[in-house]
């Protein structure tokens, strides 16, 4: 093992634990001998899941009373390294709440940050990182050279979640200093905005639109065909910027990370900042009138034409089948 | 209502980016634009100064080489002014020692509200609002799709996973918008002609009180180790719609089983 200790920050929704989370916990007690959880709300109802997958201790800051996650567990966490308990790694989601956290961590604490990690190995007794830099063309390695503890903000499904067969990991509260005006936001209503079906980030097929769509009614046929397919639709940050879907179904750098078994990118040139958030599919089909489009570089088949003469076809075959 | 928008200046993204063979940092040779990502920030300034009856829009940038192309297009579109921080020893400064340098730099403006993207295009780190908001000891509320501001609050709709949440938040505060947010406006040929003459106040990172040792490449205390090309995806079929492209994609989907 390269390391002693790693801290994995548990991102969540309610009870339910982001499966991203599970991912970094198995990587982390891959590389390090303890493994410990840091989590906000409850943590009994969410032990057994974080101890199943490696964690020994789960330590929560507790209710926020409404407040962003963001100054709360950074300040908890800040306080315990100052008091002399510092692991050698803390290991974030590169998560909106995962993102919060960390960059008030780095200033609190005066540690750099490494983000967009997708990889981590072992090497000479430290960690270093791996990043995709100009659309995945690229592997970046970097590595620390502060002093400990260094802060990592890795991306979803950069590993893989498996189970350790520990038990729940034991809870306790840690203690969250005085923020003063740093923890004065409020959440005051949360709104759901998925579709019907798989969800995005973890259905087997994505189908995905963008620009090349022409027009917001168009985004029907990425929805018929996903659902043909038991999918979940997706899309390029063009067509969500533009308003035509709502941002829970952008895929890419800001947007969600797939990993589907098949990825159907229609009208999409494939931006590197989309790229980054699919190019792991197993296969990718792309559909795109300019045959020049830099989707066609990673695609496994690709259909130069319309997508709004291939699609109608598509979907009546597909339905013709039953 | 004064508000201050950080924006960056980067190498066009349409054209070739590279990383410089022994510093590894990315190449900012010749002409910089406004990352787009912040002129959505540069819009709601204006528009949020301009709802409050009054006040004015301040850019702060950090930029090699005294570069001021892409904040005279913020000026243009109608931000009043612009602090640039321009040092050579700022070369290979990380994130952190990026936030340190901006918030040192937005303290001078005293502003009421902070705008930011929520990621350059180049870095997309994405960590220095947070980062910002804490040196400063404010509020944040990343990942904003809508602001509306009554007095001395902000509500916000914060981007989560499953859809958004709204956000009341007291000014002052340190908000990252995202793109699409606003739609920002084209400099008109009045507003380019009067950015020439809007003041930009050049600063170097001893007149902001911050010790050289905490930016550049030593302050980023990491190193990159590697740059080695990505193993590409094997080439693929791409074949031309003559009114059969749906039948190549059912015979693909059929052989790896999908359908």
């Amino acid at each position: 093992m390269a390391l002693n200790t790693i801290w994995v920050v548990v991102d969540r929704s309610g009870d339910k634990v982001a499966s991203v989370a599970l991912e970094l916990l198995t990587k982390a007690r891959q590389v390090a001998g303890t493994v410990e959880a840091i989590t906000w709300g409850d943590a009994s109802s969410i032990a057994g899941q974080v101890g199943a997958h490696g964690a020994t201790a789960l330590h929560t800051v507790g209710d926020t009373g409404g407040g962003l996650a963001g100054p709360p567990v950074a300040a908890a966490i800040a306080a315990k390294i100052s008091s002399g308990t510092a692991p050698d790694a803390i290991f974030l989601a590169q998560s909106y709440n995962g993102r919060d956290i960390a960059g008030r961590l780095s200033a609190r604490i005066d540690r750099p940050v490494l983000t967009n990690v997708v990889n981590l190995a072992e090497a000479d007794g430290g960690l270093v990182s791996e990043h995709a830099i100009f659309g995945g063309t690229e592997i970046l390695n970097a590595r620390f050279t502060a002093d400990l503890p260094g802060i990592y903000v890795i991306r979803a499904k950069s590993f893989g979640a498996e189970e350790s067969g520990g038990g729940p990991a034991a809870v306790d509260t840690w203690e969250v200093p005085e923020l003063g005006a740093t923890g004065a936001a409020r959440v005051v209503a949360s709104h759901v905005e998925e579709t019907a079906g798989p969800k995005l980030a973890e259905a087997a097929v994505v189908v995905s639109g963008g620009r090349g769509l022409g027009d917001a009614g168009s985004y029907k046929l990425i929805e018929d065909l996903a659902k043909l397919l038991k999918g979940a639709p997706g899309a390029s940050r063009a067509i969500v910027d533009a308003g035509w879907v709502p941002y829970s179904h952008q895929v890419g750098q800001t947007g969600k990370t797939v990993k589907p078994t098949v990825y159907i990118a229609c009208g999409i040139s494939g931006a590197t900042q989309h790229m980054v958030g699919m190019k792991s599919a197993k296969n990718i089909i792309a559909i795109n009138k300019d045959q020049e489009a830099p989707i066609f570089n990673i695609a496994d088949l690709g259909v130069v034409g319309d997508v709004k003469k291939v699609l109608p076809q598509l979907i009546e075959a597909l339905q013709k089948r039953g | 209502m004064n508000v201050v928008v950080c924006v960056k200046q980067i190498p066009d993204p349409a054209g070739t980016m590279k990383l410089d063979q022994s510093s590894h940092n990315l190449v900012r040779e010749g002409k910089l634009i406004l990352d787009e990502s912040d002129s959505y920030g540069v819009e709601m300034g204006l528009q949020l100064a301009e709802q409050a009856g009054g006040g004015e829009v301040t850019l702060v940038s950090m930029a090699p080489n005294s570069e001021t192309s892409g904040l005279r297009t913020a000026l243009a579109m109608g931000a009043a002014r612009a602090i640039l921080v321009s040092d050579p020893g700022l070369a290979g400064t990380d994130a952190l020692g990026t936030a340190k340098v901006l918030a040192a730099a937005i303290k001078r403006a005293e502003p009421d509200l902070i705008l930011t993207a929520t990621e350059s295009t180049d870095g997309y780190t994405g960590t220095i609002p947070a980062q910002i908001a804490e040196l400063l000891g404010m509020p944040s509320v990343t990942f904003s799709k809508k602001v509306t501001i009554s007095g001395d609050n902000v509500t916000v709709e914060r981007q989560t996973e499953e859809g958004y949440e709204e956000v009341e938040v007291p000014l002052p505060a340190v908000l990252s918008v995202t793109a699409g947010v606003v739609e920002p406006r084209y400099p008109s040929f009045k507003g380019i002609m009067a950015a020439k003459g809007k003041p930009v106040d050049e600063l170097k990172v001893t007149d902001l009180g911050i010790d050289g040792s905490a930016v550049g490449a030593s302050g980023a205390r990491q190193e990159v180790t590697a740059v080695t090309p990505a193993e590409a995806r094997k080439a693929g079929e791409i074949v031309t719609d003559d009114g059969d492209g749906f039948q190549q994609i059912i015979s693909y989907l059929e052989r790896i089983k999908v359908i």
